[in-house]
């Protein structure tokens, strides 16, 4: 849809160009103003604050972190050592990091993709009372910060008989869990964490999304007696295709790319590593044991799979066609 | 649409209001939590910084600058002394160390973090000058612990002196008499009669280094050798934390720490509801009852540890921060006689005591008048503290740090307390042989 308007405006613009007469000969004074005013130049000046501050804060570092990567480097000492930081990435702590990233991406993916769908989905429909509230609830999570949410978690899923998650369980006849020391549970508090943060935010883009479907589109169908699920199926998911991609690629990305669920949790160090995850490495490696060569390398590893990742879902899907095609 | 923003507007607001102080706690900006200025309106006053994490040592320095001033009129100084997050600290001076500028002229470091200070060229001055001549009146193993190639980089701020907190309401409800227990062994028996008293655990271990450390140093071993080998698999080693995981799975006297640490939410609840009858750990843990266990006043006897079989040591000096001036100080002189002045010298440390209930790492001021005072943590313990205290300065054992001392106490955390103590799915030889391979490869590649 947003696709296509812009084609629209870009095709009204060429025939304005075709159809401009030659502009009169400038004045040599006026010169510099009217290269500020022209068209080809425009654009740029309003692109360029994001265009310098990706130049400095993103690529100069991505860059750094290259060259970082192969180095050793502590204070007044810094030695090129070639491929030794690689060398030694290939570990058994890596690989439980990379295990449990993985878990974590696939689950807060299913979780984080189809609830919110389902939840923007109720939310837009006329027969759910008190929307805003629901809506204003689901979105507060994502404003909280994540240090309060990590305490209130620790203290909810506290060990003792008398945590409120254990009381919940010894209803059912469940002996109290050591929530936060094995490994099933202790992914699931990060994914609960993760969903309860960024449900809201997600309920907004699938919103976004419903609200750009034509109602006409539901009325005819209406009229060809389609119940609700066939309405679901055959007009809302396909129309919320662009939103589910995008939602997926931000979830993919935000997944790998996990921290602060691990660290409020177990302040980094989580036991037998049952948090650890990649990020979590990075920062126990570099920042934590002063080994900054060596997070480097994690960083360089941990974009690359982001990368290949998220290329790979996008060609699958087809998320670099245009929405037209 | 309108209505549901406004509604989000007024949530939002309410919830920044609400939030404002974990905000600022997890940000990554430079703003300290709290700054304290001293010395603000004296002119031409020299202005030196400090970092650190804890907010009463914050004070404590401010406090000190003052006092400072009032005695050094020629040479004032305006101190301002910032408080950040804990790791936030450490990780910004690391970086600005590593930059080789933005570094304060002062800074806290905390001994699990100190190690990382000492790689590389390393960017503290020695305070060689200072300590030297004073050497004798210090217990030296706390001093040593911030030593690189024969020099001091940090000014400790306490002694903390490993000891036992009994519960005496639970050792009555026993029938223990505490000065009976000399021992490990009269440990382990004395908690077998608590425990079927009253069903409650003699103590927990927790899983970090505190559950470890103490009992591996009290056996006169560490995880380093002064040649700086790494020693997590030697044989005392692995028997300290046999003797640990025994007082666990064999005698069942003690169960692992609600929490996992002396430090969290949890357990502070579970100690202050007399949960456990005893707690091993350094002086400096009387803070944390004053502050956060109000319903033991009164209730909690400190006592020496017991003795290891062949071994006289009492105590052992654990945990800890050392104060150190960095090298990018454009007063590092100046720098380095105010904290000498403020933690190094004899009223440094008595004020160490009187104002932050830390045992002085100077036994020369622990029979001073002014340290036995009457004050809240003799209100709340008992009048003797200091004697305990100078009956064990001879026997007291410090530890070794070497850079990979960090890597020890993460590998501790999360992979030897978990599987030998709450698993049992390893032995603590098999556990802490692991570990000690996964270490010494580091250590290997990084040479």
């Amino acid at each position: 849809m947003i696709n296509k308007v812009r084609h629209d405006v870009e095709g009204f613009e060429f025939e304005r160009r075709k159809n401009r007469k030659e502009p009169p000969p400038v004045k040599k004074r006026k010169r510099a103003k009217s290269f500020l005013n022209s068209k080809q130049v425009v654009p740029y000046v309003f692109v360029s604050p994001f265009i310098i501050s990706f130049l400095i804060l993103t690529l100069y570092p991505t860059i750094q972190a290259f060259v970082m990567s192969f180095q050793r480097i502590l204070p007044g000492q810094v030695t090129f050592i070639g491929f030794q930081n690689y060398e030694r990435i290939f570990n058994p702590a890596f690989f439980k990091a990379l295990a449990n990233t993985t878990i974590y991406t696939v689950a807060t993916v299913a979780i984080l993709v189809l609830v919110p769908m389902i939840l923007a989905t109720l939310l837009d429909s006329k027969l759910v009372r008190f929307k805003t509230i629901f809506r204003s609830a689901l979105f507060i999570p994502s404003l909280t910060s994540v240090v309060v949410a990590g305490i209130i978690f620790r203290l909810f899923f506290a060990e003792s008989g008398g945590s409120i998650a254990n009381q919940i369980v010894g209803v059912f006849g469940i002996d109290p869990i050591s929530w936060q020391y094995t490994g099933w549970s202790g992914m699931l508090l990060m994914v609960l964490i993760a969903s309860w943060r960024w449900m809201g935010v997600n309920v907004l883009y699938f919103l976004a999304g419903l609200q750009n479907i034509s109602k006409e589109l539901y009325e005819s169908a209406d009229i060809d007696g389609a119940n609700v699920f066939q309405k679901f199926r055959y007009i809302t998911l396909p129309s919320l295709k662009p939103i589910i991609i995008f939602v997926t690629t931000i979830s993919i990305i935000g997944g790998f790319r996990v921290f602060e669920e691990s660290y409020v949790l177990w302040q980094g160090n989580s036991p037998g590593n049952i948090g650890l995850t990649l990020v979590g490495y990075l920062y126990e490696q570099g920042i934590q044991q002063n080994d900054m060569g060596f997070g480097a390398a994690i960083g360089v590893i941990v974009l690359l799979i982001i990368f290949i990742v998220s290329i790979l879902y996008l060609l699958i899907t087809g998320g670099f066609k245009r929405g037209d095609e | 649409m309108r209505k549901f923003f406004l509604v989000l507007l007024v949530f939002m607001l309410f919830i920044l209001g609400a939030c404002s102080d974990g905000e600022s706690e997890t940000s990554t900006s430079s703003d300290a939590d709290e700054t304290v200025v001293a010395g603000e309106d004296i002119e031409d006053a020299t202005e030196l910084s400090f970092w650190t994490f804890a907010g009463t040592h914050a004070d404590y320095f401010a406090n000190a600058a003052e006092r400072w001033n009032e005695d050094n009129p020629d040479r004032p100084i305006k101190l301002s002394a910032e408080t950040y997050p804990f790791d936030q600290m450490h990780n910004n001076l690391l970086l600005a160390l590593q930059s080789g500028s933005g570094a304060p002229d002062l800074a806290d470091i905390e001994i699990a973090k100190f190690s990382n200070f000492l790689k590389g060229d390393i960017q503290l001055e020695p305070l060689n000058e200072l300590i030297e001549p004073e050497l004798d009146s210090f217990v030296e193993e706390r001093l040593g612990i911030y030593t690189k190639d024969g020099n001091y980089y940090g000014a400790p701020t306490h002694l903390g002196a490993t000891v036992v907190y009994y519960n005496q309401e639970i050792m009555d409800e026993a029938g223990v008499d505490i000065d009976s227990i000399e021992t490990w062994d009269d440990y382990v028996e004395a908690g077998k009669q608590v425990v079927s008293a009253t069903g409650k655990p003699m103590t927990t271990i927790p899983t970090n280094w505190y559950g470890i450390w103490p009992f591996v140093t009290q056996k006169g071993a560490d995880f380093f050798n002064e040649e700086g080998e790494l020693t997590l698999d030697s044989p005392e080693v692995v028997e300290a934390l046999e003797f640990v995981d025994s007082l666990i799975n064999e005698h069942e006297i003690a169960e692992i720490t609600p929490g996992g640490g002396y430090h969290s939410e949890e357990f502070y609840g579970f100690m202050n509801n007399g949960g456990q009858a005893s707690i091993v750990i350094p002086m400096f843990y009387m803070k944390d009852f004053v502050e956060y266990m109000p319903d033991l006043e009164g209730k909690m006897q400190i006592r020496p540890m017991p003795l290891a079989p062949g071994s006289d040591t009492q105590s052992v000096a654990m945990g800890g921060t050392g104060t150190a001036v960095i090298s990018q100080s454009e007063h590092a002189d100046l720098a380095k006689d105010f904290l000498y002045y403020a933690k190094l010298s004899k009223e440094g440390n008595i004020h160490l005591w009187t104002e932050l209930g830390f045992d002085p790492p100077r036994w020369d001021v622990w029979e001073a008048p002014e340290v036995r005072e009457d004050n809240v943590f003799y209100e709340y313990f008992h009048e003797d503290i200091f004697d305990i205290l100078l009956s064990v300065k001879d026997d007291v054992a410090g530890i070794n740090l070497s850079e990979y001392t960090p890597d020890v106490l993460s590998e501790i955390d999360s992979n030897i307390m978990h599987s030998v103590l709450r698993e049992g799915n390893q032995t603590p030889e098999e556990a802490l042989k692991q570990s000690a391979d996964t270490i010494s490869q580091k250590m290997k590649s990084a040479n």
